[in-house]
């Protein structure tokens, strides 16, 4: 079968998809995109965790068929996400409820290729505030469980800007990591949103 | 419900440093950005145009002879390329093995255990793949399976391995017996009439999972020149090539070995997986095949951690000295043997722990079954026993009245002590002082749920969100522990390992490229690998090469031993490089100023200078057009086999120390456990990158709170299945399972070494699981001589 649908921001069209595909076997073996990560195929680990309509979902739960016409951002994609977030609110963390990003608003943007001049520090790149954040505080060994991580907490950011650590530990609960212990990830969430709330105090 | 606590600002947090510094400063990982962006390359992430997909048919039987196997209706699969079979190998070599080559490619004649591999295929999709593999038609005929030791020695015992050949065969009390290692020092049974108390236990420890997040993957790629060209998750590129090769028939120079992305390892890839498989696929299909296991099979993919049975029995006299050891530990290890001698070797000689016993009476074996293979995972026989050892301090202790830590601080073996092995400590061994640094800490707020007012969060209780109780028979306990674990491959093991650096100048710049064949998996050793160039070598742009064997071996990612052995070859070969440097310098300079001659010179920032700080030369002018470039091989110090009756032998390079504090909170009538706090201690030499030295002491600590509360294998005591291979039924802690892990370093340095570091990964893993064993004894007042603990254990339903 053929599936139309956009993935960050771009419209894509997959061609001879098998109906058992998931929407993880089609970003990874067919869009070139394998940043949402394949550890457990059976929803239980949270690496493949992408946004479906801006909601996080498991990709390897999602039959491809069942994106047909609908938006999806990756890993791949996050700092344009995120810039364009910060762009179409500028200041405005979620305290007015405008939060988020609407469909319309998903499909205007474009990811552009996220290529670094220093790939240490990230700098000259354009990341998201939670990307930098995990590099910052320690929050990458192996980096398998990484993409999830940061969509999802991306998408808690989003939606509560200054959370209590065990609002953080709720949020990701569902994404397993086996490096790190948890603490950097934690400090890392925290860092985020420090400077998220920095950036909106400075506007 | 929950008052919102206000969220933690950036002082709160351990930041790593945007600069490019040497050793000692917490520098960022040069892997980041590109695991950040999603664009770092896992092994399962590789593609190549034209690519089939492997897939693994494994054994639906733990143990039984094949009959026949039919693979018509499987080939006949529209999109099948290939199917290979025992009979399909291309040489006379159709086994490998770490230690013993025991272990088949693809079963012949019969399986020795649930999930072994018996044929494979390739086809054009992976879901078709797995569906023609599940037309291949196996004819099995069961065969009784051996389970323990009971039914592994009993007269008649059907033998896992018929005809051994290898160098245990000879000295093993029974042919499913992989190794056994006894340790006789001073004479236990006279000193047992010196203890006032005597206790004693048998404790037993399930099989963990290494459960990596990465599954087995790579990619194979055929050559034209009838090589291959493999791309591969894994922990010692030039072990696996050495394993490999042979049973393709090719040189090792045809085999060209690159370390892909690894997703995490801890042990899991020390053993081959799906290396062979995919070669093969590829040299006979002549495509690029990839193999990559779903969750499901990566639980047959690799070896476990032994499950073990040990029975200790300790003697004390009453001013709380110990007087003796008797122990005994019997690993399981599974139908083939892995890495179960060094195991064996490990649990025997650390099986006293880290304290001062003169008279020991120590026995340690592994077991042929026809369980799961087992072998390599973070602690690697030494956390079996600390679980083991720590229960009956805590016993001894209660026996004489003493406070466990005071007791424990009485026997704490210091610098000088000799091991049961008769090997002297000849390095900082701060034991006490670990347990003193965790015992001084203040402990979290009890009972929150009382005193927290509107801040308690039912989030903090055990049971959690699902609501099941407010602090109702809710008790606090706490407990601790402390391990030894060594550092390096021991028993007199060639442990070296290789670098190559190239100083060159590159647009004005003196730049340095490292090139080693180290499995980089998470730890940070690229990280590291920098830092030592830049300290060394004064340079400040660092390029680090990718892993392959197009350098010499640069051994395992394991053991603990990756910053001391290639950070050692690294730095000795970043030293000759600057003596070939400054030679170049003097011969260009010398003339100009006498401290040429005359002074100790360094590089420093790109330029020669002298101790006394003076600059003689800019790098750049030093270097011009030239460039130096050194391949190195480093060794530590040597090691000794030990003996096979005695046990006695310098077995040992280096040990790591880490004490913990874990305080926990029991729902006693559901029996769920919440972890509050899990404190730590460790002694790490030198913390060449303290950002990485905390994570890994929080990760491994966290792997041992698995372990004491959740994570285990359950296989099937009668048929040998393995009956939870998913994540859904094996369960590694999340998030909300893991406490605050606050982190006390110590750096004592040890002068044998590196720059003073002493290996951490491991430590940490060992001294967790029995401080939360013991936290939840306090707590309840049972007995508790099993991990993990189940809540069926504390409820006694």
């Amino acid at each position: 079968m053929r599936v139309n649908f956009t993935v960050n921001g771009r419209p894509q069209e997959a061609d001879d998809v098998w109906e058992g595909e998931s929407l993880l076997y089609v970003l990874r073996e067919r869009m070139g995109l394998p940043g949402s990560k394949n550890a457990c195929e059976q929803g239980e680990c949270g690496s493949c965790t992408v946004r479906l309509d801006g909601v996080p979902v498991c990709a390897c739960l999602v039959a491809a068929g069942q994106v047909e016409g609908r938006d999806v951002v990756t890993v791949e994609g996050l700092a344009d996400y995120a810039k364009h977030r910060a762009d179409a609110h500028p200041g405005d963390g979620c305290a007015s409820g405008t939060c988020g990003t609407t469909i319309q608003q998903a499909q205007r943007w474009q990811a552009k290729s996220v290529k670094g001049t220093d790939s240490q520090t990230g700098e000259g790149d354009q990341l998201s505030a939670i990307q930098e954040a995990f590099i910052d505080a320690g929050a990458v060994q192996c980096g398998f469980c990484t993409p999830g991580l940061l969509v999802t907490a991306d998408e808690m950011l989003e939606r509560n800007p200054s959370p209590s650590d065990a609002d953080i530990r709720e949020a990701l609960s569902g994404n397993l990591c086996r490096c790190t212990g948890y603490e950097k990830i934690l400090d890392a969430v925290r860092l985020a949103a420090a400077r998220q709330g920095r950036q909106e105090e400075a506007v | 419900m929950a008052k919102r606590t206000p969220a933690g600002t950036p002082t709160d947090v351990t930041q790593g440093s945007r600069t490019k510094g040497g050793i000692g400063e917490s520098t960022l990982r040069p892997d980041g950005t590109l695991k950040v962006t999603g664009e770092f390359a896992y092994s399962s992430d590789m593609w190549h145009e034209d690519m089939l997909w492997g897939h693994t048919l494994r054994s639906t039987v733990a143990h039984a002879e094949i009959r026949s196997i039919d693979t018509a209706e499987a080939l006949a699969t529209p999109g099948v390329h290939a199917i290979l079979t025992y009979d399909d190998l291309p040489t006379e070599v159709k086994r490998y093995g770490l230690e013993f080559q025991d272990t088949p490619v693809l079963a012949h004649g019969k399986v020795r255990h649930h999930g072994e591999p018996v044929a494979i295929v390739a086809a054009d999709h992976p879901e078709t793949a797995r569906r023609a593999a599940a037309k291949i038609r196996v004819d099995y005929a069961d065969l009784p399976v051996v389970t323990d030791e009971a039914s592994a020695t009993a007269e008649g015992a059907p033998l896992v391995h018929e005809n051994r050949d290898d160098h245990h065969a000879g000295h093993v009390p029974h042919p499913n017996i992989v190794h056994r290692q006894p340790i006789v020092r001073g004479d236990a049974a006279e000193a047992a009439k010196r203890a006032d108390v005597i206790v004693s236990g048998e404790y037993v420890f399930g099989m963990q999972d290494q459960a990596f997040l990465g599954p087995e993957s790579g990619l194979a790629v055929p050559g034209e020149d009838g090589g291959v060209d493999l791309y591969v998750a894994t922990q010692w590129l030039h072990s696996d090539l050495r394993q490999i090769a042979p049973v393709l028939g090719l040189p090792e120079d045809k085999v060209r070995m690159t370390l892909s992305g690894v997703g995490g390892a801890f042990g899991g890839r020390e053993d081959l997986s799906m290396q062979i498989h995919a070669c093969l696929l590829a040299l006979r299909t002549g495509k690029p095949v990839k193999i990559v296991y779903n969750r499901f099979e990566s639980f047959f993919g690799h070896v476990h951690r032994h499950p073990a049975k040990l029975w200790y029995e300790h003697g004390a006299t009453k001013d709380g000295k110990l007087t003796h050891l008797k122990c005994r530990i019997v690993l399981d290890g599974g139908a083939y043997a892995s890495a179960s001698p060094a195991v064996v070797g490990n649990a025997s000689s650390l099986s006293v722990g880290p304290y001062v016993v003169e008279d020991v009476d120590i026995e340690a074996l592994a077991l042929y079954t026809n369980n799961p293979p087992c072998g390599a995972m973070r602690g690697f026989g030494a956390v079996q026993a600390c679980f083991a050892y720590e229960a009956q301090m805590d016993k001894l202790a209660a026996k004489l009245g003493l406070d466990p830590v005071e007791f424990r601080r009485l026997n704490a073996m210091e610098q000088g002590t000799l091991l049961p092995t008769g090997q002297r400590v000849d390095s900082p061994a701060p034991v006490a002082e670990l347990l003193r640094r965790v015992k001084a800490r203040p402990l979290p707020p009890e009972q929150q749920w009382l005193t927290a007012g509107e801040a308690a969060d039912v989030r903090a209780l055990p049971g959690g969100l699902s609501n099941t109780t407010h602090g109702e028979g809710v008790v606090r306990g706490v407990g601790y522990a402390v391990g030894i674990k060594n550092v390096g491959f021991s028993e007199g093991f060639d442990d070296y390992s290789t670098a190559r650096v190239r100083m060159e100048v590159v647009g004005g710049e003196p730049v340095a490229t490292v090139h080693t064949a180290m499995a980089e998996v998470g730890q940070g050793g690229v990280t590291v690998h920098a830092q030592i160039a830049r300290t060394e070598l004064g340079v400040a742009q660092v390029t680090i090469q990718p892993a392959d064997t197009r350098v010499g071996s640069a051994g395992s990612t394991s053991a603990s031993r990756q910053t001391y052995v290639t950070g050692g070859a690294v730095k000795n070969t970043c030293e000759h490089v600057r003596e070939r440097v400054l030679e170049i310098g003097r011969a260009k300079f010398g003339t100009y100023h006498p401290a040429w001659a005359t002074a100790e010179l360094l590089l420093e920032s790109g330029k020669v200078v002298t101790d006394g700080g003076e600059v003689l030369a800019d790098l750049a002018d030093v270097l011009e057009g030239e460039s130096v470039d050194l391949e190195l091989e480093w060794r530590h110090r040597p090691t000794q086999a030990f003996d096979l009756r005695t046990g006695q032998g310098n077995g040992h390079v280096q040990y790591s120390f880490a004490a913990h504090r874990a305080v926990v909170e029991v729902d006693t009538e559901l029996g769920l456990v919440k972890v509050i706090e899990l404190a730590v201690a460790q002694d790490v030499g030198k913390a060449l990158n303290p950002l990485s030295v905390l994570g890994q002491i929080q990760g491994g600590t966290t792997q041992g709170l698995g372990v004491a509360v959740m994570e285990e294998i359950i296989v099937d005591p009668k048929t040998a299945k393995v009956r939870n291979p998913s994540f859904t039924d094996y369960l590694i802690p999340t998030i909300l399972d893991t406490p605050t892990i606050p982190v006390d370093v110590l750096e004592l340095a040890d002068e044998n070494a590196p720059y003073g570091l002493r290996g951490i990964g491991e430590a940490p893993t060992l001294s967790s699981t029995p401080a939360v064993l013991a936290a939840i004894r306090d707590a309840t007042g049972l007995e508790l001589n099993r991990t993990p603990v189940r809540p069926e254990h504390l409820t006694g339903t």
